[in-house]
């Protein structure tokens, strides 16, 4: 039997529209993974293999659902750190007793931001140069590296400055240690470690895949892998830059 | 094929079992679900056995005790709600078919998605290693609430049995994180050229928002059972209240934490999840009941609609798990509509079942569909049904008044079998018969799939229908034995017992019925493998010629048209990919 029944009787049925309603030719509309789709036409290249704009839009893509899931989990962690703060229970007496004393805040943190935000322009500054058309070209003729030079530069000092961001982190820690602060001394300072614990995490995994995206400059030498590395972790940065801007003013001001 | 690899299977079969080829992660998730079902049929047997005749020795073991069977609840839950219905029909065919019925030659990141499958298949290591260790299993429920699950004091399974558990799950949250992202991902960007997505088949619409779920509900469970982890070994008190006696003994911890935050966030991850079991299946019984009765779904953007808003409602609902554990009454009001909402679009998709297939007086239209119910419909119909029969108990426990006496009886247990487990059963069962000349090569067989479809339908019926009774007349859930108990409570509970024998029978039945499907399956896999093309004459783009290997050098699909699109009489139709169009007929 043919895949494809062509029977005479369908003609007559002109109810079996293409489901447009003569509005558009169906596929005149692109969907999946094309670019602008200008003058080189990728689109007439099968699907999954039209260029680096397509790899580096679903790497984004990924990312963004991946990020968004993320984010459930430190609004799931934000929702119960504010349930605690606000309970308690009563004693003997029927006084209503809230054991949440709020943990200072060490002066260290102020200074990890900037250096955290400041290390998310180097980032930007890493991602642009991937994109430069004039360093494409000159690759493209063999005259060199330039946007792997360029952008390793500002990786490495985005690796620099986030390694100083987990140590300043760890500084902080020390710091509440000396004063007798620790993860299980009271509910509010659970919630200073589980948080700057669990965004160190997330920043350390955000370094993992800086060191993968320099060796990846150094190694791959398809562009568009470069590019896609680079750009995701970047935006990748990005995001735990802002998220620790949230949380460190919810330390700073939500206590 | 280099000639090595044909020299040597077991070479190959490595080959296959490594690769990140979306079909072999398919298969390999649909190995875990077969373990997974195999053992947790095995657990619900043995409940059921004791639960009848509880001072029955069982061979090897001897007496069940009331906290093994706990534990045997406990894991008998987790198998079948994280491993079988979450993995079989969101990872399994929705890596098996996903990309095919989309146009697509693969997923968006085949590495990331073999990860998970390996993460998945750890997990499922990982829990039942519980089995093996110290105290045993855990026994805190598949819901694991605290204070139960917070301390080691509360019971033999507390100990490492739940810290394994937790790693299992977290394990589970994050592969089915990055599964997710995966599917989302290839549903947006990897559409084939003309697949908008109002032409999507409404399957591709339940991985879709199933996927979305998934990603919103699994972090959160993931942070519960953080804060959990830390309750149990870091001395912090977020589920614990301050001062609590667990078996006589005082709980050492800072803070006033309470067991209903866990439960919020439990069933903020809870309710989304059983919809993630069930979306899946949503999709594929509306494209399979058009298929077989030969019509247009009516009303199909209403249709991807109320699956999206399904899956919205889904995550304003959670609190109806909850009304008699302390929620504030005006909080069990709202939730008592958000739930009563959902029944909403949920009858609006049993409606668009029912006028698809009413009166639909179809001949045989194909070669494989010898008659008319063929066996993937009768199994999308009985998905139908399993939806009506478990449905109709929902509005009755969403309301907080009826749910005070209900709650925690075997009413509940009824409503969810039929509902989630009967139904998500059904639609594997109808995707494994439907897609079976994809996934296999060969259509199975017509008798034996009858068969096993009425056999495991009054099976399904003869255990769960009773459980709705026994419930009303009283008896709990999580009991591990019905009689020993004094006064009037005693013979109640003892009245019920012909009952019990009743429904261990229908579960044994409903066991022993899936054995002509497995004969099936290997009768079928042990004839030569027959071409086929489009054998149940359907209209999307997985039963495309050669759609199944796509070769990077193949023209992809182009899509002309949605799915389902039949002619009034049903003898003719247009798939999505054939460039035919009623105005411009073929050239000659
Ligand atoms: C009309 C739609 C539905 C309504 C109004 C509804 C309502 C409810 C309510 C109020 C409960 C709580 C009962 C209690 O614990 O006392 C419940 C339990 C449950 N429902 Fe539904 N439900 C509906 C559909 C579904 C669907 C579609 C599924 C799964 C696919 C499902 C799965 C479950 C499960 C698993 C439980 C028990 C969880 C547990 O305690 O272990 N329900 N349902
Ligand atoms: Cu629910």
């Amino acid at each position: 039997m043919p895949p494809t029944l062509t029977p005479p009787e369908i003609d007559r049925h002109h109810h079996i529209s293409d489901g447009n309603n003569g509005h558009k030719p169906p596929t005149d509309k692109r969907t999946g993974g094309n670019g602008d789709g200008d003058g080189d036409n990728w689109n007439n290249r099968p699907q999954g293999h039209r260029g680096p704009r397509e790899r580096l839009a679903q790497a984004r893509i990924g990312l963004f659902f991946a990020l968004g899931g993320d984010l459930m989990f430190f609004i799931a962690l934000v929702s119960v750190f504010f349930v605690t703060k606000a309970s308690g229970h009563f004693d003997a007496y029927s006084h209503f007793i809230n054991e949440w004393l709020p943990t200072a805040i060490p002066s260290i943190l102020w200074l990890n931001t900037a250096i955290l935000l400041l290390s998310s322009v180097t980032a930007e500054a890493a991602r642009r140069t991937m994109f430069r058309e004039h360093d494409a070209m000159d690759e493209w003729f063999g005259i060199g590296r330039p946007i792997t030079r360029r952008a390793t530069l500002w990786l490495s000092l985005t690796l620099l400055l986030g390694g100083f961001f987990l140590i300043g982190q760890w500084v902080a820690w020390d710091q509440l240690a000396a004063q007798h602060v620790f993860f299980r001394s009271n509910p509010s300072s659970h919630f200073f470690y589980l948080i700057t614990v669990t965004h160190a995490v997330h920043l350390f995994l955000g370094i993992v895949a800086l060191i993968a995206a320099l060796m990846i400059l150094q190694l791959s030498r398809s562009l568009s892998t470069r590019q896609v590395f680079v750009d995701t972790t970047v935006w990748y940065w990005h995001v735990m830059g802002i998220l620790w801007v949230f949380l460190f003013l919810l330390l700073v001001y939500g206590q | 094929m280099k000639p090595s690899t044909l020299r040597h299977p077991a070479r190959s079969l490595l080959h296959a079992i490594f690769s990140t080829h979306h079909r072999n992660v398919g298969f390999g998730y649909l190995a875990i679900s077969f373990i997974a079902v195999a053992i947790g049929t095995l657990l619900s047997l043995a409940m059921r056995l004791h639960l009848t005749w509880p001072a029955w020795h069982f061979p090897l073991h001897g007496l069940i005790l009331p906290e093994e069977y706990l534990a045997l609840v406990t894991m008998h839950g987790t198998l079948m709600l994280f491993f079988v219905l979450t993995v079989a029909p969101q990872s399994g065919f929705g890596n098996l078919i996903l990309p095919s019925q989309i146009g697509s030659r693969r997923m968006s990141f085949p590495r990331l998605n073999a990860l998970s499958m390996w993460l998945t298949a750890l997990a499922l290591a990982v829990l039942l290693a519980a089995f093996f260790v110290p105290g045993g299993a855990p026994m805190g429920g598949w819901t694991s609430l605290p204070p139960l699950s917070a301390t080691p004091l509360a019971g033999p399974g507390e100990g490492l049995g739940m810290d394994l558990w937790l790693a299992s799950i977290a394990i589970f949250c994050i592969a089915s994180t990055i599964s997710a992202t995966n599917t989302l991902t290839t549903i947006v960007k990897l559409r084939c050229n003309g697949m908008r997505w109002e032409r999507l088949p409404l399957t591709v619409w339940g991985w879709f928002t199933a996927a979305l779920l998934s990603v919103i509900a699994f972090s959160v469970l993931l942070a519960a059972i953080l804060l959990l982890f830390s309750d149990r070994h870091l001395h912090t008190g977020f589920f614990l209240p301050s001062n609590d006696l667990i078996n006589g003994v005082l709980l050492q911890h800072r803070g006033d934490g309470s067991p209903l935050l866990w439960l919020h966030l439990f069933w903020f991850f809870g309710h989304p999840e059983v919809y993630i079991a069930i979306l899946p299946g949503m999709g594929l019984t509306s494209m399979v009941l058009a298929n077989f009765s030969r019509r247009r779904i009516p009303g199909y953007r209403l249709m991807i609609l109320t699956t999206l808003l399904i899956g919205f409602l889904g995550i304003l609902v959670w609190g109806h798990h909850m009304f008699v554990a302390g929620l504030n009454p005006f909080a069990g009001t709202a939730f008592s509509i958000s739930t009563m909402a959902i029944a909403i679009p949920s009858f609006a998709k049993v409606v668009s079942w029912l006028t698809t297939v009413w009166g639909s007086h179809r001949t045989p239209s194909s070669a494989a569909a010898t008659s008319r119910f063929p066996t993937p419909m009768l199994f999308a119909l009985g998905f139908v049904s399993f939806f009506i029969a478990g449905g109709v108990s929902g509005p009755i426990l969403a309301q907080p008044i009826l749910d005070e006496y209900l709650h925690s009886t075997f009413f509940v247990v009824a409503h969810f079998h039929l509902i989630m487990s009967m139904a998500g059963l059904f639609g594997i069962f109808c995707a494994i018969y439907y897609w079976a000349p994809l996934l296999i090569h060969r259509t199975l067989s017509e008798p034996l799939g009858k068969l096993h479809f009425w056999g495991t339908l009054i099976g399904a019926y003869s255990t769960f229908l009773p459980m709705h009774f026994t419930g009303l007349a009283g008896e709990p859930r999580h009991y591990a034995q019905l009689n020993g108990l004094a006064g009037p409570g005693m013979t109640l509970l003892q009245s019920t017992m012909p009952l019990q024998r009743h429904i261990t029978i229908g579960a044994i039945g409903l066991a022993l019925a899936q054995l002509p499907f497995l004969l099936n399956l290997i009768l079928t896999l042990l004839r030569p493998a027959q071409p086929f093309d489009n054998p149940w004459n359907a209209t999307t783009l997985e039963w495309a010629p050669g759609s199944l290997n796509l070769h990077p050098s193949n023209q992809s699909p182009v899509v002309h048209r949605g799915p389902c699109q039949y002619t009034a009489s049903g003898e003719n139709f247009l798939t999505q990919w054939s460039e035919l169009t009623p105005s411009q007929p073929k050239p000659e």
